[in-house]
């Protein structure tokens, strides 16, 4: 037991020693929640817009009013005719144009019923239907208002739309747990795979074969640190989520931490089995980046839906542990899922964690060569 | 007695190349056994094989009486390995870097103090450096030292010499002559020097053994009568020799060449005339008692001619 | 100054607080071949970086080849070679391919080149060997490869870091064959090693010690000044005097 006890003592003395690295390992969850949670999100903010607003009655002035109120946009200019709009569009000043149709309060009174026409900058087809779409929800929300205060008949059918979970369909929520997951995969696998093979780089691997240490000692020595590292980094994480992205967690914290260990375990045992197949820490690098991060990145619905997938990466999706891993955390933080809700999930992940220990365990070569 | 270690007709390839051709080999208790050959020899992959990292295509070797494929388990604690090109821990101290072996082994510095102090002694003072910092002798110390912190049976070093300077090699083989008194030991190295600081030695070529003997009889196996030949013209000498009809070899050597004729009683003056003739004067041939780099290159040639 | 091919005063570098080089002066002939001794750490790598134009000195004169090493490090890199014991060629390339990049790094005309390969073909003895991985050759044949490939360009000084080392006598000797030609070519040749008895093939030997050069005379007038029978002994009687009294007075 002492033998084991000194190799954990000198794999945690070898990472606390490596300062950069650490600073790296520490500081990534801070700079990547950072970064997906302010710079790429997927909702509106301060989009430029103009108006061009043929009737210029009392509802029409309330709508623009209501639009250039929104933080989702800024009304830049009030246009006088269609020439306008293509030349601000040209110009690239605005991003969408919002058209009232003439007698526009007169028809609704009269008609319950008139037209609105947006027009968007598909440049980036994202953000046009997006804004589309926040457009649609502003106009809609005040014709209700304005129909329970006024009463005015409507007849026009108008959606109701309204977003589970997730009202305000704000992407951070669906960040953090596919950040989770990046960086589980990043210190746990990569970071493993690295740290065994640099023993075989540097040589040692063959003293610590030839010695007392058991294959599994060795195994569980190098893991150990990582996954002490990869907690406080799922910690991180949930504490700027909660405190500085504000994204709920209505779940148990218990089964989260059950579940999120149990993926780092999957990590983990990918990590060491790497580690079998690469003699330097260079391949063991491209191996995990190409191998795992890149589908927990494209493949898990992290960034890309699953749903809207060819069939083929579909079924590709099924064996990227991160994916299960995804629906877990989501369901646990967004909706308050139970075991009795994921055991399904749970399973499957416990499945690949046990396999992938059994292989790595099972390639792990008490020789070389 | 039994020896130490017993290989019998050892095999071992690597795709085409065939590293290990049919070595036999015994080491006996209490030697300082030298395997001595150039790079890509199959040094390494012999004693990886005795380290039982590698298992043999075909042969017997057995180490402290264990053999290597079935028995490696009982055989490891009893080994104390040291790898080529082995680095330790750059980045943990000296101390840490011993503590840490000997916490593997599951023995403790203060333990077996007595074993690694003729070795460890030296490099204490400076226990508190990191091993990335200290100088290629000071390197093979505390590679040394941890190798040998639990108390091994054999000694199996691969290379410990090859990049250190001249010093520190011969203060390591000072070490290992006060070591072997403990523990047996087998040494590869590619400097041929340092065969005279072992019992016996083997000569490994291709993968192929040319001579296991002691230093003294290989040398005496060096029949023909050798020759130093000087001028200070080096270069036209070789030049000079190798033309000459019934040379048989030419080397270079420390200040002059080592020269042997193919005749069994050479003609000095006649080989002086020659190389007057080839416009070098005053040319110095002296008798010279050969060494152990001699017979080797007799033995390498010997063997090509075979070939 | 024309006739030297290097010239050292007072050469100084310091790393901090440690002086690495510490007020070096010699000076090389055109077409010797002089052998740099030094124990690990003495502040031989670090002398051969400041003359091969990689490392400023922190203080005193260094010229090789007639150039400056502080303002002229450029042109110093086309009049040199350098080959090192760790990295010379690309393992992953064939001969060919090697001597034709390393052919194309010192701006050789295609014509010269083919001539060239043809003329190191025969001289290492490579034959079909040509359009093979230099990672299937052996160590030898490498070095010498390698050393062919260092002189391409025909440099006026070319310097080797433990060419040798590991490599069998028998080619280790070949190698110093094509040294000696060089020389006799007139390419003056600075050269590192850890076999001692190569020292004596030198022309001039110099021993580094902590920073200092202490001893710098021809091998036999180092035996004799030291009154030692190798210049093993001088080397260790110089580098670590503790050790040689060890070994040699008690």
């Amino acid at each position: 037991m002492n033998t084991f006890k000194g190799f954990v003592v000198k794999e945690f003395r070898q990472i606390y020693r490596d300062k950069r690295t650490l600073t790296v390992l520490f500081g990534m969850p801070v700079i990547m929640m950072i970064l997906f949670g302010f710079a790429i999100r997927n909702e509106i903010t301060n989009a430029t817009i103009a108006v061009l607003d043929f009737s210029k009655d009392e509802i029409t002035r309330a709508i623009t009013h209501q639009l250039a109120m929104s933080n989702s946009f800024t009304l830049v200019a009030s246009l006088e005719n269609y020439h306008e709009v293509e030349q601000l569009f040209r110009a690239g000043k605005v991003r969408e144009v919002v058209v009232f149709e003439h007698d526009f309060a007169g028809k609704i009174m009269r008609n319950g019923i008139a037209d609105i026409q947006v027009i968007t900058d598909a440049t980036d087809p994202n953000l046009a239907g997006l804004m589309q779409h926040y457009t649609s929800r502003i106009i809609e929300d005040y014709i209700i208002s304005v129909n329970k205060h006024q009463q005015i008949p409507v007849t026009g059918v108008i959606p109701e739309i309204r977003m589970m979970y997730n009202p305000e369909l704000r992407s951070v929520n669906l960040f953090v747990p596919g950040l989770i997951a990046v960086i589980l995969m990043l210190v746990s696998a990569m970071m493993t795979s690295i740290s065994i093979t640099r023993e075989k780089e540097l040589g040692n691997m063959e003293i610590l074969l030839v010695s007392p240490l058991k294959p599994h000692h060795i195994i569980i020595g190098k893991v150990l640190p990582f996954l002490a590292l990869s907690i406080v980094n799922v910690i991180t994480i949930l504490v700027l989520a909660k405190f500085v992205f504000n994204v709920p967690f209505k779940g148990s914290y218990l089964l989260f931490f059950a579940e999120a260990s149990l993926f780092i375990l999957t990590a983990l045992a990918l990590g060491v089995f790497i580690s079998s197949a690469a003699n330097n820490q260079q391949t063991a690098m491209m191996i995990s980046l190409a191998g795992l991060l890149l589908p927990t990145v494209l493949l898990s619905g992290f960034i890309f839906p699953i749903a809207s997938m060819p069939e083929i990466l579909q079924w590709l999706s099924h064996i990227i542990p991160a994916k299960w891993f995804l629906i877990i955390v989501r369901s646990i933080m967004l909706k308050g899922g139970d075991v009795f809700m994921l055991w399904k999930e749970t399973l499957i992940l416990l499945a690949f964690t046990v396999g992938f220990i059994g292989l790595s365990m099972k390639k792990f070569n008490v020789r070389m060569g | 007695m039994n020896p130490i270690i017993q290989i019998n007709n050892l095999n071992k390839s690597f795709g085409q190349v065939h590293a290990l051709k049919s070595i036999s080999l015994e080491v006996n208790e209490s030697e300082l056994f030298g395997i001595i050959g150039p790079d890509g020899a199959g040094k390494t992959t012999l004693f990886r094989t005795l380290a039982t990292l590698y298992t043999p295509d075909s042969g017997n070797v057995s180490v402290l009486g264990y053999d290597v494929v079935r028995d490696y388990k009982k055989i490891r604690p009893l080994l104390g390995y040291m790898p080529g090109r082995f680095s330790l821990y750059q980045d943990l101290t000296v101390e840490e870097n011993i503590r840490f072996f000997a916490s593997v082994f599951g023995t403790t510095l203060e333990e077996n103090y007595k074993l690694v102090e003729p070795v460890y002694r030296q490099i204490e003072p400076f226990k508190n450096r990191l091993a990335g910092d200290l100088s290629g002798g000071m390197k093979q110390k505390l590679a040394l030292s941890c190798a040998l912190i639990h108390k091994p049976r054999l000694l199996i070093l691969d290379e410990p010499t090859t990049g250190v300077d001249a010093v520190s090699r011969v203060e390591f083989w000072d070490m290992l002559a006060i070591l072997v008194k403990d523990v047996t030991i087998i040494v590869a190295t590619p400097y041929m020097d340092e065969a005279r600081r072992c019992n016996r030695v083997a000569f490994i070529q291709e993968g192929e053994i040319l001579q296991v003997d002691t230093p003294e009889a290989i040398v005496k196996s060096f029949k023909k009568p050798l020759f130093g030949v000087s001028h200070k013209n080096r270069f036209k000498l070789i030049r000079a020799l190798k033309n000459y009809p019934y040379s048989e070899s030419v080397h270079t050597f420390g200040d002059s060449i080592h020269y042997t004729d193919q005749r069994d009683l050479p003609d000095l003056d006649g080989l002086k005339t020659y190389l007057h003739d080839m416009g070098l004067e005053n040319v110095e041939i002296g008798t010279l008692i050969p060494g152990i780099e001699d017979s080797f290159m007799a033995l390498v040639l010997k063997e090509a001619n075979h070939a | 100054m024309p006739d030297k091919a290097i010239i050292a005063e007072n050469l100084t570098r310091k790393f901090g607080d440690f002086t690495a080089v510490d007020q070096v002066s010699f000076d090389v002939e055109k077409g010797e071949i002089f052998g740099f001794l030094g124990a690990n750490g003495a502040g031989k790598t670090t002398a051969i970086r400041i003359l091969t134009g990689l490392l400023a000195p922190t203080s005193g004169k260094a010229f090789v080849a007639g150039l400056n090493v502080y303002t002229e490090m450029e042109k110093i890199k086309k009049s040199i070679g350098y080959m090192s014991q760790k990295f010379s060629l690309y393992d992953d390339l064939t001969v060919r391919e090697n001597i034709r990049f390393y052919g194309g790094i010192y701006g050789l005309p295609r014509s010269i080149l083919k001539q060239k390969t043809d003329e190191i073909i025969e001289i290492v003895g490579l034959g079909d060997a040509v359009n093979k991985r230099v990672a299937s050759l052996p160590l030898g044949w490498k070095q010498k490869l390698a050393f062919s490939v260092s002189i391409l360009h025909n440099p006026d000084i070319v310097f080797l870091d433990e060419p040798t080392s590991g490599v069998d006598p028998i080619t280790r000797r070949q190698f110093w064959e094509m040294i000696y030609e060089a020389s006799e070519n007139g390419i003056t040749i600075f050269v590192t090693t850890h076999y001692l008895d190569e020292a004596e093939y030198c022309d001039r030997v110099s021993i580094m010690v902590d920073g200092r050069i202490d001893a710098l005379d021809t091998p036999a007038g180092l035996k004799k000044t030291f009154n030692a029978d190798s210049i093993e002994e001088v080397f260790i009687r110089l580098a670590r005097k503790e050790v040689w009294d060890e070994r040699y007075q008690s």
